[in-house]
């Protein structure tokens, strides 16, 4: 799960990471008010969106008076920002976070993962702040340091000199810089984190380390022991699909192609995608209805997978195991009969009591097209949704 | 032969009594796992379907002298219960669970690290559909019809992408020495690299089939393994070539989070060094069948 700005700033400040003074706002008017609470002579105006790159796209405006900070907010409230990061659906800005400015001496990158090859917490920091970390990798991979984490004592402070060593900071800023690293570390560790990156750690030029920026990434099997980082979930800046999905538990993510996917199985339902890619179409979604594929939950992937309006036709995958294909087929029947769909659909069973679920999708009398293997059921996918559905007599109505 | 368990050896259910323990204690009895026991705190001296539920691992391996445990323990306490089995000195540990906090498992691997390589417990999982050797025992979820039993391994992260392959090569009349799901976890206790050091090891298996997906280091860590170590024919199939960079796919660790994560790439290295690609989920069966047909 990921968190504003401002957020990742209000836990930061709490596990002693120095943060420039700011407030949040919901309109131009609020913005306004804050810029004079918080005081100075500069201040910036930043879109809280969940997504990367929003200086370059414009979403963060830097202001020299209270009317150009009305204006900026004005600019920015309710538009839809589109960075590199976001996809071309982009994030609509419903909150801004206005921060006083601080004069910068210096921009740093530091940053905090989950490393699969280590099996550890890893510190990524950089001398070179302010372009993202792919950037540095690729153009000055030789100021990245790493520090990987110990799980049975956690890090240590020696370890947050080192780095702040390697960052080349002057004896008179490593104190401050061990209190920021040494901070963010545990705000991650506490609380389950997968991701802190503050990009950039600034040294200001009265030589304070402070965290310019601030995103965290968080652990979703992990927020039942987290409810107060659980509630900082925004749902405005999801795909409102997915919103849908996970909260009925299923799992599912929006793409741009055009042939809804309902598969049991994380690892089924990607192949599925692949196949419909390798077959010429473009997977509209990634969906797992989970092992138990109930007739609940098939109708409900049926709902959700028809709110969808790019959706030209859906391909049904699933490989029964534990339950049974008939149990399955009656789910898809039950649905269908519900809430007919006006879109071809696709079903291809297998797996246990396979020979009576493809007799309960005969018998039913709906338009089903059915498959009897993967590759068959991706290809005829395909092929009903080239052909112009209303003109093949594909709709799915009772007969 | 298979490898990791076989008719004999003695297994104890973490989680017996719940819904989905009981369920597929039941299952796993009917294929023919040698079930000896079961875990509940709290509900020691008890019974479920005929052997003795013990409150702590320590005492049910005592009394029972299991050597395996499967975990189908709630999320919350599941690293607690790898542990107690890791601590109880039992050798193989299967867990089920799915939706493990990432941190509980990093600690899980850390506190395995305590005991020595020769007496350390080799941990499958979590988040996967567990480990069958056909026509002797299964420890976990997997529909036991699918398989034939033979001579090809599988080792794959997803449960129902292995039945999809299991069930291609059974219509090809290809059988398995055993199958094993690692899961689709960032950090999971046998990675690739882990699983086909056992089937290299196994003279039983004469070829293995390795289902990867996006997200993580572990194929191209298997790759380089394959270029080194092994002699045995690997086929693989790398799910997930569709998915868009930086979201997850269903499985925890199914994301693509930095280059040489993506499917495209996961293939490359393993073409490199020799492994036959299947160029789709629809011809894994097939493309073992080829195969295995040169070899011979």
């Amino acid at each position: 799960m990921d968190i504003h700005e401002y957020q990742a700033k209000e836990i930061l400040t709490r596990f002693g990471v120095p943060v420039p003074k700011g407030a949040l706002a919901y309109s131009p008017e609020q913005a306004a008010y804050r810029a004079r609470e918080i005081g100075g002579k500069l201040w910036v105006v930043k879109a809280q969106v969940h997504t990367g790159g929003r200086g370059k796209a414009g979403g963060v405006k830097l202001c020299r008076s209270e009317d150009e900070v009305l204006e900026a907010a004005d600019d920015l409230l309710g538009k839809k920002l589109v960075t590199h990061q976001s996809g071309p659906q982009g994030k609509i800005v419903y909150r801004l976070y206005v921060e006083g400015g601080v004069a910068i001496a210096k921009e740093l990158y530091l940053g905090f993962v989950l490393d699969r090859k280590s099996e550890r917490v890893m510190v990524v920091a950089s001398s070179e702040g302010g372009m993202e970390i792919e950037e540095i990798a690729a153009e000055k991979p030789q100021s990245i340091v790493k520090v990987s984490v110990e799980p049975a004592v956690g890090m240590q402070a020696f370890q947050a000199r080192e780095v702040a060593f390697a960052l080349g900071l002057k004896p008179s800023q490593i104190q401050s810089a061990v209190n920021a690293i040494m901070g963010c570390y545990r705000a991650f560790e506490e609380l389950d984190a997968t991701m802190v990156e503050i990009n950039p750690l600034i040294v200001t030029e009265d030589d304070h380390v402070m965290a310019l920026d601030a995103k965290m990434t968080f652990d979703d099997n992990a927020l039942f022991r987290h409810p107060a980082v659980a509630e900082l979930r925004d749902k405005s800046q999801e795909d409102p699909r997915e919103t849908h999905a996970n909260d009925r538990g299923l799992s599912y993510v929006g793409l741009t192609g055009k042939i809804g996917c309902i598969v049991n199985g994380a690892g089924l339902a990607m192949a599925t995608m692949d196949m419909i890619k390798l077959a010429g179409g473009e997977p509209a979604n990634f969906l797992d209805i989970g092992g138990g594929a109930t007739p609940e939950r098939v109708a409900k992937a049926f709902k959700l997978v028809t709110m969808d309006k790019n959706v030209e036709a859906i391909l049904v995958n699933i490989f029964a195991g534990i339950n049974r294909c008939d149990w399955v087929a009656e789910g898809v029947v039950q649905a269908l009969e519900k809430s007919p769909v006006n879109v071809p659909v696709i079903v291809r069973l297998a797996g246990t009591h396979v020979e009576e679920g493809r007799r309960i999708l005969a018998r039913s009398g709906l338009a089903i097209i059915r498959a009897n293997t993967l590759a068959e059921a991706a290809e005829r996918a395909v092929a009903a949704w080239k052909n112009n559905p209303s003109t093949m007599g594909l709709k799915v109505v009772n007969a | 032969m298979s490898i990791l368990l076989d008719h004999t050896t003695p297994v104890l259910v973490q989680g017996i009594t719940g819904k989905i323990g009981s369920f597929h204690t039941k299952e796993m009895m009917d294929y023919g796992t040698n079930i000896v026991g079961g875990v509940t705190p709290g509900k020691g001296g008890g019974s479920e379907h005929g052997v003795p539920v013990f409150d702590t691992m320590k005492e049910a391996v005592a009394k029972t002298g299991a050597t395996a445990s499967i975990v189908f323990v709630p999320p919350p306490f599941a690293a607690d219960s790898i542990m107690e089995a890791a601590d109880a000195g039992v050798r193989l540990c299967v867990a089920i669970t799915d939706g493990i906090p990432a941190q509980d498992m990093i600690r899980v691997k850390r506190y395995m690290r305590r005991y020595k390589a020769e007496n350390r417990m080799r941990l499958v999982g979590p988040n996967c559909a567990g480990v069958i050797s056909p026509g002797k025992a299964l420890l976990g979820i997997m529909p036991g019809n699918i398989y034939l039993p033979g001579h090809v391994g599988i080792v794959g992260r997803s449960g129902t992408l292995g039945y999809e392959a299991a069930a291609q090569m059974k219509d090809l009349g290809i059988g398995v020495s055993t199958s094993v799901g690692i899961g689709g976890d960032p950090i999971n206790g046998s990675s690739f690299k882990d699983i086909l050091e056992i089937f290299e090891a196994d003279p039983e298996t004469h070829a293995v089939v390795m289902i990867g997906e996006i997200g993580g280091p572990q194929e191209a860590e298997a790759a380089e393994y394959i270029r080194d170590h092994m002699s045995k024919p690997v086929i693989a199939y790398v799910a997930g070539l569709s998915a868009p960079k930086g979201r997850k796919m269903g499985h925890a660790g199914a994301i693509i989070s930095a280059f040489g994560e993506g499917a495209s790439e996961k293939v490359e290295l393993l073409r490199d060094v020799g492994v036959a690609i299947a160029p789709t989920p629809a011809e894994i069966g097939s493309t073992a069948h080829k195969v295995l047909k040169k070899a011979a």
